[in-house]
């Protein structure tokens, strides 16, 4: 499953990347794998998305959360 | 006396370190440009004792030294290079305290290439009320640097840090990172090698981004051959060294950091964003904000400017009287000061509005409109960082161009750069007052709103509306050479710091005068000369003729025989013949040749045009020069038909002219400058000027 599917107060771990440019950009914000992330909410129009990672709050688009495989 | 000091400031964005650097170097400080970039260099200087002065660098934020948009870059390129003239004694590395593991991550970079550095801890004091427990002398020593907790927001630990930086030593003290020769030791090797460095990760950084590096160009060839030879992966190196690095951070902070209340600092943030950012009332709230903005650049903006336009109607009185009549006292006064006076009256509104969007900003208000706009912008081929450089364009096209460096995507960036110039600028403010003050009645609609104030937004939203459908068909057109990040941290909301909300309005408000300045007050002198000369035998038949009917008049009708000279003059000046020979082309637009020489000199800065409709109606006015310009530009009368000139008709496609056409250089320096290319702003000026004329003739030839 990848970050996008997940509902706001979901939480998830971070697995691994399916794009290995875009993991350079995440990880460097903090988002490791082995990093628990909640989705705290989506924009009002659905995207982008607003999620807890690291003890901040990151956003990001879903095209990109769904880079992003989580358990 | 020892040498100056040379620091730069290094750090993620929104740790405060800007506020730092305006608490550290105050009032004392410039914006320049690092040499052959054109990203803008804050540089400050300070004391740090009596006897030591520091110049100090504020570098723009980032989260690691592998950038991601133009501003990005520069860190790098001033830390590696040691030619550039920013090129650091000492670095400061400004850390978020409230997230520390995060943002040690640039500091573990930056300190492994070796210079001297210097870790400040900001915002500690809101660690310690999250809960936060930071051992300071325990970090300090397994960084093997000096670490100082501070706090820029109220000002704590500011001594102490610039003692840190007085003792600090000239010789690099920090422990080594992580070891970079597992991810690719045989090519560091080489690199070492080829520059003449012992320091690993430097040299490996220098596989990575020697291109950005001027002094390192010779060796390009070199440099491709050793990335050949070793197979070498920019972005697969760079995941690996990131965890690498994660790892490596994560043994330094055990034993160091506790964090005992968790979460509890985003319970108010959550709180205001479920308000904020709400599906429902979020953009409602959004779009009032917005409105009240306005409001305010109108309304409160409204006695100053008043103030000040009658200031400079008063000197240009006096001057005429006290002043021995001549052509040097008409140069000053009807080209200068009334040129300087079409500058300062700007101050009020450009102060209000850099106030707003530097309170938005700092509050992290922005960053959530960024966040809520980003699939509308998206659709237009825009991205929702592109919001801060449109409404940024409210005041004026040129920072926000700059500011769109903060847009990783290089589509999204041109597309906002392209459009940006169309939302109308408050050059464009007074333009519109004063048209709409001529063609709409002052009336109100259903008793409250005014009708010059919803025509005034009306031009807003038309301007915006163009902007939006302009990026649409760019989206098609320019095609993207890579992929459109929106990864962005969303600040927690804190209360803004109007120390730094004062400077902005007045760092805005000075470099708007010195830069808009110079160029305005040049048009004004060229075109008083213009205005007041012509082909001398034209000059010499009119002073003839008046001479002649003058002999021959009695005393009382002399007034209006010298106003018709000085028309006749006007008519024949250079400026004259300048409008005259573009009149048949603006003809259809409802404009005479008197507007045409207002446009000519709009292409140099559409502020021109109020002091370009006083300076010639000044000069046209001869003997009679009181009334404000709105007085004489009501009585104007089209020469070809005798009806009065500004009728509805041709206010209003003389306001779409000046909404949409390319009439400011200063934007299209900056665009060049920019996109370091001639290609872009052409494009730009030629759809903006034929946009124009399109829309003044449809509008005219409709409404006349």
């Amino acid at each position: 499953m990848n970050l996008s599917h997940l509902k706001p107060g979901e939480r998830g771990t971070i697995v691994a990347f399916t794009d290995l440019e875009m993991s350079v950009k995440l990880m460097e914000m903090g988002c490791l794998p082995g990093e628990m992330v909640e989705v705290e909410r989506y924009a009002p129009l659905g995207d982008p998305m607003a999620i807890r990672v690291a003890g901040y709050q990151l956003c990001l688009r879903k095209d990109e959360a769904s880079v992003i495989i989580i358990t | 006396m020892s040498h100056i000091l040379k620091i730069a400031l290094v750090g993620n964005p929104n740790t405060g370190k800007s506020t730092l650097f305006n608490l550290l170097t105050g009032m004392n400080q410039k914006i320049g440009n690092f040499p052959g970039i054109t990203v803008d260099k804050k540089v400050g200087y300070c004391k740090l004792t009596p006897d030591q002065q520091a110049e100090i660098t504020d570098l723009p934020g980032t989260y690691s030294l592998y950038p991601k948009s133009k501003d990005e870059a520069v860190v790098f390129q001033v830390l590696a290079d040691k030619h550039n003239s920013s090129h650091p004694d000492l670095i400061v590395v400004v850390a978020d305290a409230t997230n520390l593991r995060r943002n040690l991550l640039l500091y573990s970079q930056v300190a492994d290439l070796n210079l001297p550095v210097i870790l400040a801890l900001n915002m500690t004091d809101m660690a310690t009320k999250e809960g936060i427990i930071i051992d300071v002398d325990k970090l300090s020593a397994k960084l093997g640097v000096q670490v100082v907790p501070i706090s820029a927001r109220s000002n704590k630990g500011l001594k102490e840090l610039k003692q840190a930086i007085a003792n600090v030593t000239s010789i690099a003290t920090q422990e080594k990172g992580a070891d970079m020769n597992v991810l690719a030791g045989a090519a560091i090797k080489e690199v070492k090698a080829l520059v003449g460095t012992n320091n690993d990760y430097y040299a490996l950084q220098l596989l990575h981004q020697h291109e950005h590096i001027e002094s390192f160009t010779p060796q390009y060839e070199q440099f491709e051959a050793i990335e050949r030879t070793h197979h070498f992966e920019s972005s697969k190196l760079q995941a690996a060294e990131t965890i690498a690095r994660y790892k490596h951070l994560s043994t330094i902070l055990s034993g160091v950091i506790e964090d005992t209340g968790t979460a509890k600092k985003f319970v108010v943030s959550d709180r205001i964003d479920a308000i904020l950012t709400n599906r429902f009332w979020g953009f409602f709230i959004f779009l009032f904000i917005l409105l009240f903005v306005f409001n305010a650049i109108f309304s409160w903006a409204a006695y100053p400017m008043d103030l000040i336009e009658e200031s400079f109607a008063w000197l240009t009185a006096v001057g005429h009287e006290h002043l021995p009549a001549g052509v040097l006292t008409d140069l000053m006064l009807d080209g200068v000061v009334a040129g300087l006076g079409g500058i300062v009256i700007f101050i009020p509104q450009i102060a209000i509005l850099f106030a707003f969007i530097s309170i938005l900003e700092d509050t992290g208000y922005m960053a959530r409109v960024t966040f809520m706009m980003d699939k509308i912008m998206r659709k237009f081929g825009l991205s929702g960082r592109s919001v801060v450089p449109m409404i940024g364009s409210l005041a004026c096209a040129v920072p926000s161009i700059m500011s769109a460096r903060t847009i990783e995507s290089w589509k999204d960036r041109m597309i906002t750069i392209m459009v940006a110039p169309l939302v109308s600028c408050s050059a464009r403010l007074p333009v519109y007052t004063l048209l709409i003050s001529l063609i709409i009645p002052q009336e109100k609609v259903f008793g409250v709103i005014s009708l010059q104030a919803l025509t005034l937004m009306g031009m807003y939203l038309i301007s915006i509306v163009a902007a939006m459908v302009v990026a649409f068909v760019m989206k098609f057109i320019i095609k993207a050479k890579e992929k459109s990040y929106f990864i962005m941290e969303l600040p927690v909301y804190r209360m803004p710091r109007w120390k730094n909300v004062l400077y902005t309005m007045y760092e805005k408000s000075k470099t708007f005068v010195f830069e808009a300045g110079k160029v305005i007050i040049a048009i004004s002198i060229v075109l008083w000369v213009l205005a007041s000369y012509g082909p001398s035998d034209k000059f010499q038949a009119i002073e003839k003729k008046y001479a002649q009917i003058e002999s021959r008049q009695d005393s009382a009708r002399v007034s209006t025989l010298e106003r018709d000279k000085s028309a006749e003059k006007l008519e024949n000046s250079y400026a004259g013949i300048l409008g005259h020979t573009i009149e048949p082309v603006i003809r259809p637009l409802g404009f005479d040749w008197k507007i045409g020489i207002a446009l000519i000199t709009s292409f140099a800065a559409r502020e021109a045009f109020v002091g370009t409709m006083a300076t010639i109606y000044s000069v046209d006015g001869g003997a009679d020069n009181e009334g404000t310009i709105r007085d004489k530009m009501r009585v104007a009368v089209d020469a070809n038909t005798g009806l009065p000139l500004f009728t509805f008709a041709t206010g209003f496609s003389l306001m779409l002219f000046y909404a949409f056409a390319m009439q400011c250089m200063s934007t299209v320096a900056v665009v060049y400058r920019e996109t370091k290319s001639w290609k872009w702003p052409l494009i730009q000026t030629a759809y903006m000027t034929v946009m124009a004329y399109v829309a003044s003739l449809i509008a005219y030839q409709i409404l006349k």
